[in-house]
């Protein structure tokens, strides 16, 4: 992929990238990956902690508790990102903060403060979902594959 | 007065009556605070949108400069402008609200200098006896349209800038004191094929040294002609590459006398990678900063080179290249007679 798109540079472009390159400074791979493997863990642990207190002091069992600490992550997602703290923090954690569904809020939260000024109905809205819509598309697209083929299997067996 | 291939020289010498310099909390925060003519701790500006606050911002800075001038907003004749909005908002709506026949401008962050040239040349051309240029940009505003929702936690890599909270206006006129403006050279578009919206030093470099090296043949003038030779924006990573390529192709401009507003507003602020962007931190630098400091005698003459990215979000998610530019313009202390 990156051989064919420098094919089509012209050879002072391709000379020019080179040096280019060499100027950039290094993204810390190994640094962010942890960050992120440690983060995402933490609010992992954060959430069955949260999850084993709802099946202790209310009354849940391990199936309907999903449900609640899920709202529950959400909510402190989307006050973190309303007090505008989110965003920093996702600048160090990159992934870790992004993959769990925290980010999935975060995503459509800022959206929502962000078009407010573009009325309820055009601006929040309609740009509600401008990135985490496309999470939704392909989350049910894939969903339907994946049925399809479980159906298969189950229909073979 | 056109001389070589893309260079006016200004016979008259239109003299930077005045010059204002607004910034933002960040701006605030960095080394050139005492640069500017007023510092805001609100970003929102007391106002109830990001665009709203930029279109502000453009107007406090306007009458900053109309006033350091000591003139009205009826004595000015033109007002050139330009922003990184869609559509240049900001500037049209302040256009709206000073009432002075009005000339947009777009050249993304080159915008400063490309109004300054026009500016120059509109004067010296006897068209006008006061011109006011200005630009400015915001850091949520421009992080909304080219970006993400400023609250989206998304991880940037070293290589991006930080796009300036800030705003410079000029006020260009025939005569009286002040610094004056020689000559500019007008850049021509620079594609190296780049594609990285994340990384525009890079993307910004080649368009530089371009119109670097044409102001350098056109007037027939080393290097050495300059203190100091300023580029608008190319952060940290494209100050480096553009150093390497001086070096390679001869152009002798000693480290110390090649600077970057991008690296100027905030120093060393890991906070925002390779440093400013956006039409507000040349804008600022220059009118700011450094005009204060040729005032003060530390340097006669100086090139800024303002650069620009002209890619809009929608060309960059269709997989097209930056195209970018540069606009030089020497600025001379009034002492210096006879030097080009």
């Amino acid at each position: 992929m990156a051989n064919q798109k420098k094919q089509k540079l012209t050879p002072t472009q391709q000379q020019y990238q080179t040096l280019a390159k060499k100027h950039e400074p290094e993204i810390p791979f190994i640094s962010r990956f942890l960050r992120a493997f440690f983060v995402g863990g933490m609010i992992c642990v954060l959430a069955q902690g949260i999850q084993e207190c709802f099946i202790h002091f209310f009354d849940f069992n391990e199936k309907t508790a999903s449900n609640p600490t899920v709202a529950v992550l959400i909510l402190i997602s989307v006050l973190l990102t309303g007090f505008g703290v989110y965003d920093r923090i996702a600048q160090w954690a990159g992934a870790g903060t992004a993959v769990p569904v925290t980010g999935f809020a975060n995503s459509i939260a800022s959206a929502a403060l962000e078009h407010k000024s573009e009325g309820y109905v055009l601006g929040v809205g309609g740009n509600m979902f401008k990135l985490a819509g496309s999470v939704i598309v392909f989350g049910v697209f894939a969903a339907f594959v994946i049925g399809v083929i479980r159906t298969l299997i189950s229909m073979g067996g | 007065m056109k001389q070589g291939h893309q260079t006016w020289l200004f016979p008259s010498k239109p003299v930077i009556l005045s010059s204002a310099a607004i910034g933002g909390p960040l701006e605030a925060q960095g080394p050139l605070a005492d640069d500017f003519d007023t510092l805001h701790g609100d970003m929102l500006l007391g106002q109830s949108s990001w665009e709203k606050a930029e279109k502000t911002l453009l107007e406090e800075c306007c009458d900053k400069a109309i006033e350091k001038a000591g003139l009205t907003k009826e004595q000015i004749e033109y007002f050139l402008c330009g922003d990184l909005m869609n559509q240049i908002v900001s500037s049209s709506f302040t256009a709206r609200t000073l009432q002075t026949p009005f000339l947009g401008l777009f050249g993304a962050c080159s915008t400063s200098m490309e109004g300054l040239a026009l500016a120059s040349l509109i004067v010296d051309s006897q068209s006008a006896d006061y011109v006011l240029t200005a630009t400015s940009s915001h850091n949520s505003s421009a992080e909304k349209q080219y970006r993400y929702p400023t609250e989206y936690g998304a991880q940037k890599p070293p290589t991006a800038q930080w796009t300036a909270t800030a705003s410079g206006a000029a006020v260009v006129g025939r005569e009286g004191t002040g610094l004056r403006v020689t000559s500019a050279t007008i850049g021509r578009v620079v594609d190296m094929g780049l594609t990285d919206p994340f990384n525009m030093g890079a993307a910004m470099a080649p368009a530089a040294f371009h119109t670097i090296e044409s102001h350098f043949r056109d007037l027939q003038i080393s290097p050495a002609a300059y203190d100091l030779v300023v580029t608008g924006d190319l952060g940290r990573v494209g100050h480096s590459i553009l150093s390497e390529m001086f070096q390679q192709h001869q152009i002798e401009i000693p480290p110390e006398r090649y600077r970057d507003c991008g690296m100027m507003i905030y120093g060393e602020n890991p906070n925002v990678w390779s440093g400013g962007s956006g039409c507000g931190c040349c804008a600022s630098v220059t009118y700011g900063h450094l005009l204060h400091r040729m005032k003060r005698g530390e340097w006669k003459r100086i090139l800024v080179v303002a650069t620009g990215a002209l890619l809009s979000p929608l060309t960059f998610q269709q997989n097209e290249s930056i195209p970018c530019i540069a606009h030089a313009v020497s600025i001379e202390a009034e002492s210096e007679e006879g030097v080009r």
